[in-house]
């Protein structure tokens, strides 16, 4: 067995809590390499080398992997997963875009959204929305597997891995990068906050969706968001949480004006702690919610944020 | 130029999946099945495109079993112009994995030619999203998931992608594979008039081995068993107690 993790780079930035939590799943089937191919590797490397159960940082610079556009990846790793047998990556929008293509060139399923590692071929995953959970059990001689990184902890910082460069054929004539809109934030990553205040349809606007982010802000949390509230404008799309948004799993959530439908609750019912306000009594939040207001939010929430 | 659209039966997405009893997979007998929504909105695309004259043909594909007719049907309805049935199986609780039902899609796309193929990112049952990377890694054509924004030019199409950042534009040279997210439109209703004139629509059937295509499975489903579930809590009285809750479990 030979396991290798993707780091996840995005313009020489290492997303260091999903690309930890890969390296956590992957690690429990023992020591792990990581690949860092990026623009700029020299400090992604030197932190992805500190992570426990690393053995080496597998380094490639290049002006090519700056995007991560999945020709450029893929047919560049191509070369040096040979010699693999399990390669991890999270299930993130960079390992959803990468791993399965990949898996097209070799020939070899992907295993999505993996939620326990149970043998190093057999593994546990989501579907239906959350609603099962399956086990599988893979035949490939390679294993591709995304990780769904809410069910693992970052590993600890307490290790010290080799930094090895490496060399690559690169090629991508096929698709040209454009340009990036990102949304910049001072707040906590969504993915990775150990508090989520959420807002949903019920907000009304994007001007109210203010009252959601003070109460995030008071509250040191990352702001989440319905698809309804998305759909409408009211928050950009990476604030969407649910089965076809960011899955979170932070010690608090709290999930304001939303009904909690079964798509929305499959990104964040594996919280700590779910709180809903919700004029509703019979919104299905509260089926999942350990505590529920039933109030109108516009009166409550700001109400909170006060006495807080 | 065609487009190619996949569309996948699965379970009706406000039906509750329940997990069988004997652990061998979810209940599909006697259930309300559907389009996948994410292919309803790739159909939708690609029938705006063709409405801008930016495209001749659009044909809906659908692997799986003899009942996938009716998503072929509403294909045809919304706006296609034929259909492929690929007959894979008789067992509906048999799922195709992604990676045949891309080596199905590669043989049909040699053959059919399209310049285009627009996939839904995922299908809500497995929730696997593979299948447009695997297809396009199959046929060596550019690759762009995740679209918000599909913008077709001469040699190129341009596409806005939603990623976990934000939103990143690139160029893809044709022919490409297109999978799209939510955001990119609102799939249209098909009106009565062109569910009639569905019915008269062409819709071929055929089995993988015409194709010369394998049905392989590399994962073997072991077991499916419900997740935890969550009990309903507490419904609190006021918002004094609601503050009281939220201040024990912040940094808790
Ligand atoms: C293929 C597919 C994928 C999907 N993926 C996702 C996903 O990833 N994430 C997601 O969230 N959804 C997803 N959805 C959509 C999902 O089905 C729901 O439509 C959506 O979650 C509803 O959002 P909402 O709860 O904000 O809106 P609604 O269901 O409209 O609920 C609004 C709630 O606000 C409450 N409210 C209104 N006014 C007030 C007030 N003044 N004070 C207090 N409460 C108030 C109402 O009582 C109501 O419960 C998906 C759907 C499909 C078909």
């Amino acid at each position: 067995m030979k396991i290798l993790v993707l780091a996840e780079i995005n313009n020489g930035e290492l997303a260091e809590d999903q690309t930890s939590k890969a390296v956590s799943a992957a690690a429990t089937l023992g020591k792990v390499d990581v690949l860092c191919a990026s623009n700029q590797c020299s400090v992604a490397s030197t932190n992805i080398a500190k992570m426990e159960n690393v053995e080496n940082v597998l380094v490639l610079e290049d002006e090519f992997f700056a995007q991560s556009l999945a020709e450029s990846y893929s047919e560049t790793l191509l070369d040096i997963i040979n010699s693999y047998s399990h390669v991890f990556a999270p299930s993130s929008s960079f390992g959803k875009n990468v791993l399965p293509r990949i898996g097209g060139m070799l020939d070899v399923m992907v295993i999505s959204d993996v939620s326990k590692v149970i043998s190093e071929d057999t593994f546990e995953r989501p579907v239906y929305a959350g609603n099962a959970i399956q086990t599988v059990q893979s035949v490939d001689k390679v294993k591709l597997i995304s990780v769904r990184t809410s069910n693992y902890s970052a590993v600890p910082s307490t290790g010290s891995a080799n930094i090895k460069k490496i060399d690559c054929k690169s090629n991508n004539s096929l698709t040209t990068f454009i340009e990036n809109k990102m949304q910049t934030s001072d707040r906590p990553e969504l993915t990775s906050a150990k508090v989520v205040v959420s807002g949903g349809r019920g907000v009304g606007s994007k001007e109210n969706f203010e009252i959601i982010e003070g109460l995030a802000d008071k509250l040191g949390a990352a702001v989440g968001a319905s698809r309804a509230a998305v759909d409408s404008g009211f928050a950009p799309n990476d604030w969407q949480v649910g089965q076809t948004g960011k899955v979170v799993a932070p010690d608090l959530y709290v999930a304001v004006g939303i009904s909690g439908a079964i798509q929305h609750l499959a990104g964040m019912k594996d919280s700590k702690v779910i709180v809903a306000i919700n004029k509703d009594e019979e919104a299905p939040i509260f089926q999942v919610a350990d505590f529920g207001l039933v109030d109108d939010l516009f009166k409550a929430v700001p109400e909170i944020e006060k006495k807080i | 130029m065609k487009i190619l659209v996949p569309v996948k039966r699965v379970l009706d997405y406000n039906v509750k999946a329940r997990v069988k009893a004997d652990g061998s997979g979810i209940d599909l007998a006697n259930v309300k099945m559907s389009m996948n929504p994410f292919d309803e909105i790739a159909l939708e695309e690609a029938i705006r495109i063709k409405e801008k004259g930016n495209a001749e043909e659009i044909i809906a594909v659908s692997i799986g079993v003899q009942q996938n007719q009716e998503t072929l049907r509403t294909a045809l309805a919304m706006g296609a112009d034929r259909a492929i049935l690929v007959v894979a199986t008789d067992d509906v609780h048999n799922d195709i994995e992604p990676l045949t039902v891309a080596n199905i899609l590669a043989a049909i796309a040699l053959k059919e030619g399209p310049s285009l193929i627009l996939c839904g990112k995922q299908a809500i049952d497995n929730d696997f999203n593979a299948t447009a990377q695997m297809l396009s890694a199959k046929l060596k054509w550019s690759q762009a998931t995740f679209a918000s924004e599909i913008d077709v030019k001469k040699d190129i199409v341009r596409v806005t992608r939603e990623v976990d950042g934000g939103l990143q534009t690139i160029e893809a040279k044709i022919p490409a594979v297109v999978s799209v997210d939510l955001r990119l439109n609102e799939p249209r209703y098909a009106s009565l008039p062109n569910i009639m004139k569905a019915k008269r629509k062409p819709l071929e059937e055929i089995s993988p081995a015409d194709l010369g295509v394998e049905i392989t499975q590399r994962l073997k489903v072991i077991k499916t068993k419900e997740p935890d579930s969550r009990e309903a809590g507490l419904i609190l009285e006021n918002i004094d107690q609601l503050v009281e809750k939220i201040q024990e479990n912040v940094g808790g």
